[in-house]
């Protein structure tokens, strides 16, 4: 496997294709393997998972986020490329895990109790599993027992809750107050974002950020990770 | 391969076929009933000696009381052409109307005396001094043939405008009655290569400005091929008065054979009835006098159904081209001009507003889209007018133009068919099945197909309203964009040939 291989990988990220029957941004790769096909040749050929992440995900994610601020890409480009690498992501944690690799870390997410809306909480999920984050999506209309249970049991380092109605972001308080109460609080960053809540919705409740839309979670995650480095 | 314009498949049309033939009706018997005043003599003459009744009236200037035939109105309308094609220094810009097709094309114009220029001043706020903010203050000063080649250059590079019509009056010391219309046509022309339509200031310049116009096309046949230029005249003053010099002028144009667009501007309420029956019957019978009038000069003329009807403000008596009923009218002679067959010269986005702002956006964006969905063919769309008709300024040009590109995505046709439908079912079923059900993955192939219309260019960051500033930064961008000018031979064959125009217009003099 050749350093022209893992461009190859970068080349597929920023073009948003994860298998061989994806379109690109432009023909130029029409009919090529795809990020994962690429990805799956790669293990094959021995290549280490950190290089594949590092030089061929990452460096790739990094380009199409320069391009997304520049306005050249739009967020279904952003979308697609991120899909794409949390394609290869889940090919890849086997061998992380038993190499005794860490991911960045567990997140859940989830729309609160008595809200279905996800297109928000979707857009997310596809964004942190594209930056490397092991996502676990509850769905939509959770229960506060359901996160609080998935808190005790999978220990995520990050806990994401959307919410689009004001008659349901006042939910989100209290499952804040649920975890304070079961003593898991200290374990998980909380993090709210939808149509309803806000910067001061997010003090008022206790939570650790607020995220305006997914590129705003990766950074905070990113943030939090500084912070404990 | 022309311009394509803009096909509006289901035109807007608010008067109904039994409501045309009433307009239609009511402006034959204005005709005859009272007729035209006429302070020209030629045209009384012409009109005369075709069969319509002139009677010489008393008074200190010379007139006659027109009365026109039903039967020659007739006949005019048989001999104008249908399809009338406004040709283009380069081909690709040429204009192609079939009065009976409602395909849109935007030009630029009218002139105006005043040029508006824009700066950004920084204000600090007196309560917290480490504000600043940057706000646009307008400057007016008198236009120069300077600013018409700016203007020109800018139109060269505005996607929506397909045609220009020069923007801004030249009153520079060295402009003169004599020397006027050469250094328009060749500010202009030079400046630009999409089609370029004028009113002519001196009868004197007509041949000058037609050689002009045949060096640049290539010869006279060319030109014939090929009209790079066209004329408009307003010789019909209202109400119902074919003014001496203007008729000289269109008479002349006429039997040149150069397209030309007969155009009257009744304003309801003083020169014209303020209710839309009355004001359309006068302008309808005013515009179809100037047809006849021009087929009976030279039969096939080239013509353009020309309107600009705008109701009076009643706090000034001034022209108001934001009003509501300005609209109106315009649209009723899209439709008038439609029953004729013929291609219509019409009027939208001219507002009563005095800089670029809000009250400007929301006049002209109204006028701008309900006019454009009548289907006039060649629409004078006012880019970057403001003041009503005596201001122009380059910056609101810009803007106009994002305005238009929205209008023109709005009346692409809609595309429902079997086997888009088909597809569409598949698409439905297929996103339904998957967990996250999002249909995000489907826009990557339409992105950058065009198919999805584009964000307003001028959009700021944040709350920020950086609509002018943006704007003002593609303004520079394209001025800084090179234009074609006309070659260095037939530059000089001009300057040689054609006198008057300003020795600083000379590209390859002044460059050297």
């Amino acid at each position: 496997m050749s350093k022209d291989a893992i461009a190859t990988i970068k080349e597929n990220v920023i073009q948003g294709r994860k298998t061989q029957n994806d379109v690109g941004t432009d023909d130029s790769l029409a009919g090529t393997p795809g990020v994962v096909e690429l990805v799956q040749q790669a293990l094959e050929s021995s290549v280490a998972p950190q290089v594949i992440i590092t030089e061929g995900l990452t460096a790739g994610m990094q380009v199409v986020g320069e391009k997304f601020s520049t306005k050249e890409y739009f967020i279904p480009d952003m979308l697609a490329s991120a899909e794409a690498v949390g394609a290869a992501m889940d090919i890849l944690k086997p061998v992380l895990e038993s190499a005794n690799v860490e991911t960045k870390g567990k997140f859940g997410i989830a729309t609160v109790k008595g809200d279905i809306h996800d297109i928000g909480k979707n857009i997310v999920a596809i964004l942190l599993k594209g930056a490397g984050y092991e996502v676990h999506d509850l769905g939509v209309d959770v229960p506060m027992e359901k996160v609080v249970g998935f808190v005790k049991e999978e220990k995520p380092g990050y806990l994401g809750l959307s919410a689009l109605l004001t008659t349901t972001m006042t939910e989100m308080g209290v499952l804040i107050k649920a975890l304070e109460e079961s003593n898991l609080r200290s374990s998980v960053k909380v993090l709210i974002g939808g149509a309803a809540v806000s910067q001061e919705f997010a003090q008022e409740i206790g939570a650790d950020a607020y995220c305006i839309d997914g590129f705003a979670a990766v950074k905070a995650l990113e943030a939090f990770e500084t912070a404990e480095a | 391969m022309p311009r394509k314009g803009r096909l509006v498949d289901r035109p807007y049309e608010r008067l109904t076929s039994e409501q045309v033939e009433l307009v239609h009706r009511a402006s034959m018997q204005i005709l005859t009933d009272p007729g035209l005043v006429s302070f020209n003599r030629e045209a009384a003459d012409i009109l005369h000696s075709h069969g319509a009744a002139v009677e010489s009236l008393a008074g200190d200037r010379q007139s006659w009381q027109v009365q026109i035939p039903e039967q020659l109105v007739v006949k005019a309308l048989e001999t104008a052409p249908n399809t009338v094609k406004l040709g283009a220094r380069n081909p690709e810009n040429a204009l192609i109307m079939h009065g009976d097709e409602p395909r849109v094309y935007f030009v630029t114009g009218s002139e105006t005396n005043i040029w508006l220029d824009v700066d950004f001043p920084i204000y600090v706020s007196k309560a917290h001094p480490t504000k600043e903010i940057r706000v646009p203050e307008f400057k007016p000063r008198r236009g120069t043939v300077d600013d018409l080649c700016q203007s020109a250059h800018v139109c060269e590079h505005l996607e929506m405008v397909d045609g220009y019509i020069r923007t801004v009056n030249i009153q520079d010391r060295d402009i003169t009655e004599d020397n006027k219309d050469v250094n328009k046509f060749f500010a202009s022309l030079n400046n630009n290569t999409k089609h370029f339509m004028s009113g002519l200031t001196s009868l004197t310049q007509l041949d000058n400005v037609v050689r002009m116009a045949e060096l640049v096309a290539g010869g006279k046949k060319a030109l014939e091929d090929n009209p790079i230029i066209s004329f408009i005249t307003c010789l019909v003053k209202s109400p119902l008065q074919f003014v001496d010099d203007t008729t000289a002028t269109f008479i002349e144009v006429c039997r040149r054979g150069l397209p030309v667009a007969v155009s009257s501007s009744p304003q309801a309420g003083t020169t014209a009835p303020m209710k839309e029956a009355g004001i359309m019957a006068q302008i309808n019978a005013e515009v179809l006098a100037g047809i006849t009038l021009g087929q009976l000069v030279r039969p096939g003329t080239p013509v353009l159904y020309g309107s600009v009807p705008v109701r009076a403000r009643m706090d000034t008596l001034g022209d108001s081209y934001g009003s509501v009923e300005t609209s109106q009218y315009n649209i009723d002679c899209v439709q008038m001009a439609r029953f004729y067959r013929l291609p219509n010269y019409s009027t939208s986005g001219v507002c009563d507003s005095k800089i670029p702002g809000q009250q400007s956006s929301i006049e002209r964006l109204f006028s701008d889209i309900v006019v454009t969905m009548s289907g006039p063919q060649f629409l004078h769309c006012a880019f970057g007018l403001l003041d009503c008709n005596s201001v122009f300024c380059l910056l609101q040009a810009v803007l106009d133009d994002a305005h238009f590109k929205m209008i023109g995505f709005f009346l692409r046709q809609p595309r429902i068919d079997q086997p888009e439908m088909a597809a569409m079912l598949k698409q439905i079923r297929g996103v339904v099945a998957t967990p996250q059900k999002l249909y995000i993955g489907h826009i990557r192939p339409l992105l950058r197909s065009g198919e999805i219309s584009g964000l307003y260019p001028f959009e700021g960051s944040g709350e920020a309203d950086d609509v002018f500033e943006l704007a003002y930064e593609r303004m520079k961008e394209l001025l800084a964009k090179p234009v074609e000018h006309i070659d260095r031979e037939t530059t000089a064959r001009i300057f040689e040939e054609i006198p008057g125009i300003l020795p600083r217009l000379n590209t390859y003099e002044s460059r050297s």
